[in-house]
């Protein structure tokens, strides 16, 4: 098959539908390579969209590529967590044995090393990303074992397989991880109900979403129902890309059935024939072992027409793949991202309940939350909310990384306390948490008896540890690139705001700051929080406030000047004592300039 | 990670008693882990009289004299983060007991109407020596103060974990037990 070929089977595959781009560029670059000029040409041909809507979509996310790329594309996880764990010395090492600038391709077209922003390997760094594949857990003796494999030109499906192993750490089970369900037996428990009560039940529950914001999931649901439309979509969001959460990434290894039935009962609840799955790029080898559970669940009747023989309940669920773009966790942005488009945030004319995808009432609701509706079917609200707080209902997941003995997934009722999760996960000499990724919130120890819920510290599943040994401007500085790199470029104040605090970060880092740098990184801050379209602006100073705060000394042994006027003139301090002594030499005067 | 470099400590007392020196003192054992982790540059420890470059200064004692506000202000120049130790730096102190005197009265009590003064006793008026303040003020009306460590004098667990917590990069927190002012 030539390329041509190739690009017009993708496109019939997809019924050469637009809304499908994300599909259509994603497999054409799977088989071609990259997405050459003539290649995007020829897609936006296909679906009927102007070339630079194409090309719009295909250069706003990351793993997406318009220019040629090495046969093999190594990404390096980059999360704080990876740098704990030395990723950038083992970069360092693959570039200098493979005679490579980090981000360039190699001069023959073999091979290119870069960075990515975190894939979710935190509790099993460094970790790297060949070809979208996910290896954990590299070493030095890896790093040259791989090194060999590439210049052998040997092919991903020969190398070690058990490289590609991720692992579930899970290290504490509560209700959720411990449910004790067979698919298929939520579902049937929420038909037995019946949609209104389902949704009763939910709102009984007091379930809240476990993507960060918490919003009351019944809520959600109502209002989702109670919108009116021709169809209604179901959306897992599935783009757990909030640095250190890794939380789904379990979920949808260990409790995929779960997490699709959550979905059926959603669809049942608000009456919606389509769901879909926005799986982060990342999480790109799931893929096919979802598709199989997605088959296998069709085959026993929990998908498709008339589901478990209930006429009329008609609903399949689809994996569509993000491409390395954090913005898009935002859920406009998704259904945007959803839709073909770039991951922009939409205005917040309406609420996705009432114009969603392509104008349909859509619910999206983060795969934990998805999760937790079986329990709440099976079991009832009341029963669901008898653990966690009055305002925080049921359990939590975890996704414990950094510098502890035991990192990986924690099941904790809401209200457990941050002293209890790090004497849990083997923490010592810990210093600061950083609690619900980049965009959260950074404890210090004498906070450390806080308690995780949306009443205290709301927290969307990343729970960062950091000793002793840690510098956490460190951490601000890493995190303010982070923002830099993810902000969409829509609105003004996050694109300059995250690069401007970004240098600044740096200039402070190097130690060329000063007050003055800290006072406008302050002043970023209100300016941002008050005036970013979206979340990602308004939460991507919170670090840098954070450990402003709370770790100034970090900031101050770097900076070079500090201004300050004294409180009183110092001369004249001196009056009675000249009057007295009779003296007026130069001794005896001070000026109020801090010169000695 | 690169070893971290030693941190670079200085010391003063203006117009305080060294109690506070002594308090530090009272880390006992723990003054050599200190010195694993930091360096000290001009102190009464070390007689080292002018001070460099350094990341953390320590003063004792308020600011009650000319002197005073040039240590102060060499300490102010020098020090990345300068820390008020005890009651005197941080409030005035005992010395500011004379604030609700005028310096004059005060001067002429002691070397002219005092009782049993030898005959021919004057105001000193040498150059080489630091003319008083009017008052006696705490330093941090006098140049940028980062940080308060209060106590007559600070127990020597609480400078330990200021220190501790200063070195680790860390913004200092005392907590219950060891913040106090007596």
């Amino acid at each position: 098959m030539n390329e041509n070929d190739i690009i017009l089977s993708v496109l019939a595959r997809h019924g050469n539908d637009g809304t499908r781009l994300m599909q259509i560029l994603r497999e054409t670059q799977e088989a071609l390579g990259w997405l050459a000029p003539h290649t995007l040409t020829t897609i936006a041909a296909g679906i009927g969209w102007s070339r630079a809507e194409v090309e719009g979509t295909a250069s706003f996310y990351s793993f997406f590529h318009i220019e040629p790329r090495g046969r093999y594309r190594v990404l390096w996880s980059d999360n704080i967590t990876d740098r704990m764990l030395g990723n950038q010395d083992l970069m360092l090492q693959m570039c200098q044995a493979l005679w490579l600038e980090p981000g360039r391709v190699s001069e023959d077209g073999l091979v290119s090393v870069d960075t990515t922003s975190c894939t979710g390997l935190c509790d099993q760094g460094p970790a790297v990303l060949v070809n979208y594949r996910a290896i954990p857990r590299m070493t030095a003796e890896g790093v040259e074992q791989m090194v060999d494999l590439i210049c052998t030109g040997t092919p991903l499906s020969d190398w070690p397989a058990e490289w590609f192993n991720v692992v579930s750490q899970v290290r504490r089970k509560d209700r959720l991880l411990d449910h004790g369900l067979v698919p298929g037996q939520a579902l049937l428990a929420a038909i037995e109900r019946g949609p209104e009560a389902m949704i009763a039940e939910l709102k009984t529950s007091g379930l809240r979403g476990r993507g960060g914001a918490g919003f009351p999931a019944g809520q959600k649901w109502e209002a989702c129902r109670n919108s009116p439309g021709a169809d209604r979509i179901v959306i897992c969001n599935a783009d757990e890309g909030e640095p250190g959460t890794f939380k789904d990434r379990i979920l949808l290894t260990d409790h995929p059935d779960q997490v699709f039935e959550g979905m059926t009962i959603a669809a049942w609840s608000i009456k919606a024939s389509r769901g879909y799955v926005y799986l982060r790029g990342e999480y790109r080898y799931m893929l096919e072992t979802l598709q199989a559970v997605l088959d296998r669940r069709r085959a026993a009747g929990l998908l498709g027409r008339n589901i478990l023989g209930q006429p009329g309940f008609d609903f399949d669920i689809e994996i569509h793949h993000g491409a390395g773009a954090y913005v898009c966790g935002e859920r406009s942005a998704l259904v945007e991202s959803l839709e073909g488009k770039p991951g922009r945030p939409r205005l917040r004319t309406w609420s996705l309940s009432v114009k969603g995808f392509l104008g349909l009432p859509t619910d999206v609701n983060n795969v934990e939350t998805l999760a937790n509706a079986c329990l709440v079917a099976v079991h009832g609200g009341a029963w669901y909310a008898g653990v966690g707080t009055a305002k925080s209902s049921g359990t939590k997941l975890l996704s414990v990384s950094g510098d502890c003995a035991r990192p990986g997934v924690y099941e904790y009722p809401y209200g457990v306390t941050v002293a209890q999760v790090l004497a849990d996960c083997g923490a010592t000499n810990t210093y600061a948490v950083q609690v619900s990724g980049a965009s959260g919130i950074t404890l210090t120890t004498e906070e450390f008896g806080r308690r995780i819920s949306f009443e205290d510290v709301p927290s969307g599943g990343a729970f960062m540890v950091f000793d002793r040994r840690r510098d956490m401007l460190e951490m601000a500085r890493h995190f303010s690139h982070f923002f830099a790199h993810e902000s969409c470029g829509f609105c003004t104040p996050c694109r300059v705001g995250t690069a401007v605090n970004a240098r600044l970060m740096d200039k402070l880092a190097a130690g060329h700051g000063s007050v003055y740098d800290i006072n406008e990184l302050f002043k970023m801050h209100r300016l941002m929080q008050g005036t970013s379209h979206c979340g990602l602006g308004s939460t991507a100073t919170n670090a840098i406030h954070d450990t402003l705060t709370k770790f100034y000394p970090a900031y101050q042994r770097r900076m070079k000047s500090l201004d300050f006027e004294p409180a009183f003139d110092l001369d004249s301090a001196l009056s009675q004592a000249r009057q007295m002594t009779g003296r007026d030499d130069s001794g005896a005067h001070l000026s109020n300039s801090e010169s000695t | 990670m690169d070893a971290p470099r030693k941190l670079k400590v200085a010391t003063t007392s203006l117009a305080g008693c060294f109690g506070c020196h002594m308090s530090l003192l009272d880390i006992d054992e723990r003054l050599l882990d200190l010195l694993e982790i930091v360096e000290f540059d001009r102190s009464p420890l070390t007689d080292i009289k002018h001070c460099g470059h350094c990341d953390i200064g320590l003063i004792e004692g308020g600011v009650c004299n000319a002197e005073n506000v040039h240590v102060l202000r060499e300490f102010r120049a020098n020090c990345k983060i300068l820390v008020a130790v005890g009651a005197c730096a941080v409030n005035g102190g005992l010395p500011a007991q004379r604030n609700h005197l005028q310096l004059h009265e005060i001067l002429t009590a002691v070397y002219a109407t005092e009782a049993g003064l030898a005959s021919g006793v004057q105001i000193p008026n040498d150059p080489e020596l630091p003319l008083p303040l009017n008052q006696v003020h705490p330093i941090h009306e006098v140049v940028k103060v980062d940080y308060f460590l209060p106590g007559c004098p600070p127990s020597g667990d609480a400078i330990w974990k200021f220190l501790t917590d200063l070195v680790a990069g860390c913004s200092p927190h005392l907590g219950y037990g060891l913040i106090r002012y007596d």
